[in-house]
């Protein structure tokens, strides 16, 4: 119930923002701006929000056309096999992991970036974080999806995946087995999964509301049930910042323990090339880094097919590029460890499983593997090459080949040629594990797609909180005087 | 009983939150203020108290975690104990994994379950009050308006001097 309205908003306050001087940045002149184009709080939400009302560009059509066709692959791949059996996958008695648990682990890495994106930097309170948070917590959840797919269809009856849990039954009651790393790999993977989705979700709230403030008809009746009602009193501000520190402080230590979980499904074995202690913290290292290169690869072709260049910038790719670097000498530095190791050891068993990754029948995997995630990230260091975007969009897709081949290598060389030598043998995926490899991509391409197609991908009410408040000051002083 | 308001819309964290201490300094209890990201250093002016969900995470973790314990000590011990390798029963590192999932999950949902509950966020709930600016650009400072006119009149032009695009009055929207 308006009473009186004292004083109506000024007409010009509608009009251009002023140019920027140059001599009034706030900040060093060499530091780059995080967000380019000199932008204002409304043209946060007018540029996040424009091409979800409007509709995608055409590079997403296409995108999106390659991307479901990709999942139709994988569905026919894996309702065929599931159809008729794992006979259908190259699998034999010795080596009973192939293609499925090498999906299943870089499925799990690619999570690991988003995570730690929006949690780690969140603590460390790192304002590059803002642009790329939101796409990349959401690239963790479908990442995991995909990764949840291959242990279910490896189990070959994946009607019974329930057998996983341990639910009260008639058999007993027959518990699961909780000394087993499989066994905690559900329970790992499950609570990742669960966090990761109340995390992004809590993070999108604010958001949410903005996209139904600008909406009419069906849209902003959807989007009233999914913005819980939010308006933004600064009580519930303050409990959402505790909420979200909170849950990126647990989600830290989980992320970590998610892949070294991961890692002991192999570690507790007696399997040489599997039976290491270096494991956890070499998967984890490497989960962040694949996990950083899908981020890459992922914001290059959104920033364009989506119009947010001024967003996602040189320095956020910049940023990203020194993680990737860093990351990528740990890695290497992890393979120089193992291999010292296996020698060190004295163990012959050791030893041979090693000699024979790198001179055996997988030695090209074994190199692939080598060069991809050892050498090339190393041409990061040099200046111009990160500011390419299209070097830098390359080498983010050749460390996330390397980084697939480290986990078949793994997988494969290990059980392919073990203690026995009269049971050794070798591996040929068939057709049907490389249409559930490609379904797997086109599984998560068509998410992603979808997720920036629907949903604001820039979380809008942490960018507004970060732009220079310079602008915003000097427009204001400008409307009043 | 609805109470009378003062709805100032500014365009300008840095405003508002010199307004929110003006009008403090002056003994005027500033209502809320609504806006599109958070504002640091408003919790202070504004008087909040710190959450306390810390505490509900904790509690939430400690749940997890003795319910993981207890659980993976009952089936593996008590309820069908099963010989698997040699090892015991009651195998207390190899509970350790899945007992910290546990407090994991547990205290991550228990808190942001309440902190959606505290702040009365649920699917379907109608935005109260409705002011659309605010998920946008604007800022918006509610006080509690006074019966003596000239009151009244003070605070518009405070809420103006520290720039206010506009000063409404209202009555409160019932929640």
């Amino acid at each position: 119930m308006v009473d009186t309205v004292v004083a109506p908003a000024p007409a010009h306050e509608r009009v251009a923002r002023p140019p920027v001087a140059p001599g009034h940045a706030p900040r060093a002149p060499r530091e780059a701006p995080l967000i380019t184009g000199g932008k204002t709080a409304a043209d946060v939400t007018r540029d996040v929000c424009g091409p979800i009302e409007r509709g995608p560009r055409g590079l997403w059509w296409l995108a999106f056309t390659a991307a479901f066709s990709a999942l139709a692959l994988g569905v026919v791949s894996v309702a065929y096999q599931i159809e008729v059996g794992i006979g259908t996958w190259g699998l034999n008695r010795t080596v009973g992991w192939g293609f499925d648990i090498t999906n299943f682990v870089f499925w799990v890495g690619i999570g690991h970036a988003g995570t730690l994106i929006s949690a780690v930097l969140l603590l460390f309170r790192q304002k590059w974080r803002t642009s790329i948070n939101r796409s990349a917590e959401a690239m963790t959840i479908f990442a995991v999806i995909c990764a949840a797919l291959f242990p279910l269809i490896h189990m070959g009856r994946p009607w019974l995946a329930y057998w996983v849990f341990p639910y009260p039954n008639l058999r007993g009651p027959l518990w699961v087995n909780f000394r087993s790393a499989l066994l905690w790999d559900v329970f790992a993977i499950g609570t990742y999964f669960t966090i990761s989705l109340v995390f992004w979700y809590v993070g999108l709230i604010p958001d949410l509301a903005t996209v139904r403030d600008r909406a009419k008809g069906l849209r902003r009746r959807v989007f009233r049930l999914l913005s819980f009602g939010w308006t933004g009193s600064a009580r519930t501000w303050s409990r959402y910042e505790m909420c979200c520190v909170l849950l990126a402080a647990l989600a830290t230590p989980l992320v970590v323990s998610v892949h070294s979980v991961v890692s002991t499904d192999f570690a507790t074995s007696i399997v040489p090339g599997w039976h290491t202690t270096v494991f956890p913290p070499y998967f984890v290292i490497g989960a962040i880094f694949s996990g950083f290169a899908m981020v890459l690869t992922l914001m290059i072709l959104a920033r364009r097919a989506m119009g947010l260049e001024d967003y996602i910038t040189h320095k956020h790719v910049g940023a990203m590029c020194k993680v990737l670097v860093f990351t990528g000498s740990v890695v290497g530095l992890a393979y120089m460890t193992e291999l010292f190791m296996a020698w060190y050891s004295g163990n012959a068993y050791e030893q041979f499983a090693f000699a024979n990754r790198m001179r055996g029948p997988f030695a090209w995997a074994y190199w692939i593997m080598f060069g991809c995630n050892v050498i090339v990230p190393q041409t990061l260091w040099n200046r111009r090459v990160r500011g390419s975007l299209a070097a830098v969009f390359v080498i983010s897709i050749l460390v996330n080949v390397g980084m697939w081949f480290e986990r078949f290598v793994i997988i494969v060389t290990s059980l392919q040629r073990d203690f026995l030598p009269s049971s050794w043998s070798g591996y040929v995926p068939t057709l049907v594990e490389l249409g559930a490899l490609i379904g797997s991509f086109g599984l998560f391409f068509t998410a992603f797609l979808l997720f920036c197609r629907f949903l604001p991908m820039i979380s809008m009410f942490e960018v507004k909180g970060v732009l220079e408040p310079s602008h915003e000051r000097r427009r204001h002083d400008g409307g009043v005087e | 009983m609805t109470r009378r308001l003062h709805v100032a819309l500014f365009d300008d964290a840095q405003a508002v939150v010199a307004a929110a201490r003006a009008l403090r300094a002056q003994g005027i209890d500033v209502l809320d203020v609504v806006s599109p990201h958070p504002i640091h250093g408003l919790d202070e002016v504004l008087g909040i108290p710190r959450s306390r969900l810390t505490w509900v995470c904790l509690i939430g973790g400690v749940t997890g975690l003795a319910l993981g314990l207890w659980f993976q000590y009952w089936a593996s011990a008590t309820s069908w104990p099963l010989n698997v390798g040699g090892k015991p029963f009651d195998s207390l590192p190899a509970f350790v994994p899945v007992a910290f999932e546990m407090t994991v999950l547990f205290a991550g949902l228990a808190t942001a379950a309440a902190m959606l509950a505290r702040g009365r966020l649920w699917p379907g709930r109608r935005a109260r009050p409705e002011l659309e600016a605010t998920t946008d650009a604007g800022f918006v400072l509610i006080v509690a308006r006074s019966d003596a006119a000239h009151e009244a009149e003070d605070v518009d032009d405070l809420l103006r001097g520290y720039g206010a695009r506009s000063v409404r009055h209202e009555l409160e929207e019932g929640r």
